[in-house]
């Protein structure tokens, strides 16, 4: 770019520049436009994620547009902080919970077809009262997820790992909990704090929070 | 037109299960080989179209053959 204006300015004569300004600001125009996507065209794209929940329904959207955007041959990387460090620990213990979760359906994953169309509408208090309703809440999820096809959260996270997601972990939420770093998969490739992602998410295409 | 080197069986299977399968199956392949794709989850159609176009693999044909999807895959 610079190329150009200095060319203008400093050696092209007066008159000239005068007379065929404006047909080198046309050239220069098109030229940068092409030149620019040429290098956008070239660029590999990139995805940056703050993955900040642990429950299990909120765990696949950084898994999914993760391993889906690996696939598609962009960079990506996953920054894991508060409940969202539960997506790393070696044995994952997910759970979903109904309570508070309006837009969750209630649905039973087997029997008769009119069975399974049933949404369950259990008040909150019924929730919170019974003892073990969220795994049995977790247990009927997982359940739903297999008979459609749809992958599990580690099937989803192996493919991160072996396509080579940078999957960065926030130190001072392992401190904060006292967790310790033996807990977590031996992939997580950095133990990092804000200061450290947030120019990865700069240079980022695609950031987004989760 | 060149044959089919590989046959993938993603049926059963959901967003992104096919595309994430058929990533790893095309690494396996050469420049030029044929991959075919079955699937049975509607979402894939759109999602190889768009799949390839980001890859720069081509995606010689999408058909749909009863309840099923098949994509034959040419890898760049």
């Amino acid at each position: 770019m610079s190329t150009v204006t200095e060319l203008s300015s400093s050696r092209l004569p007066q008159d000239l520049l005068q007379q065929h300004g404006a047909a080198l600001d046309a050239w220069f125009n098109d030229r940068f436009a092409k030149k620019l996507k040429e290098v956008e065209e070239n660029k590999t794209p990139s995805l940056a994620i703050i993955a900040t929940k642990g429950a299990m329904d909120w765990a696949y959207p950084p898994f999914i547009l993760a391993s889906t955007a690996s696939a598609l041959g962009w960079d990506v990387s996953v920054f894991f902080t508060f409940y969202g460090l539960e997506l790393l620990k070696k044995k994952l213990n997910l759970q979903v919970s109904p309570l508070g979760n309006p837009g969750m359906p209630m649905k039973m994953p087997f029997g008769p077809e009119w069975f399974q169309g049933i949404n369950w509408n259990i008040p909150n208090a019924v929730m919170a009262g019974v003892p073990g309703f969220e795994k049995l809440a977790t247990g009927l999820m997982k359940k739903t997820v297999k008979n459609n096809g749809v992958a599990s959260i580690q099937e989803l996270r192996d493919v991160c790992v072996e396509a080579g997601v940078n999957l960065v972990a926030c130190q001072m939420t392992v401190d904060l909990f006292g967790y310790s770093r033996e807990d977590f998969i031996p992939e997580v490739k950095d133990w990092i704090g804000a200061a450290s992602f947030l120019p990865v998410a700069q240079q980022s295409d695609v950031c987004l929070f989760i | 037109m060149s044959t089919t080197a590989q046959e993938l069986d993603a049926r059963g299977l959901n967003c992104p299960l096919p595309i994430l399968r058929a990533k790893k199956a095309i690494n396996g392949l050469q420049h030029g080989q044929i991959l075919r794709v079955r699937a049975t989850d509607p979402g894939s159609v759109k999602d190889f179209d768009a799949f390839c176009k980001a890859t720069g693999n081509e995606l010689v044909s999408s058909e749909q053959d009863g309840g099923e999807y098949v994509f034959q895959i040419r890898k760049h």
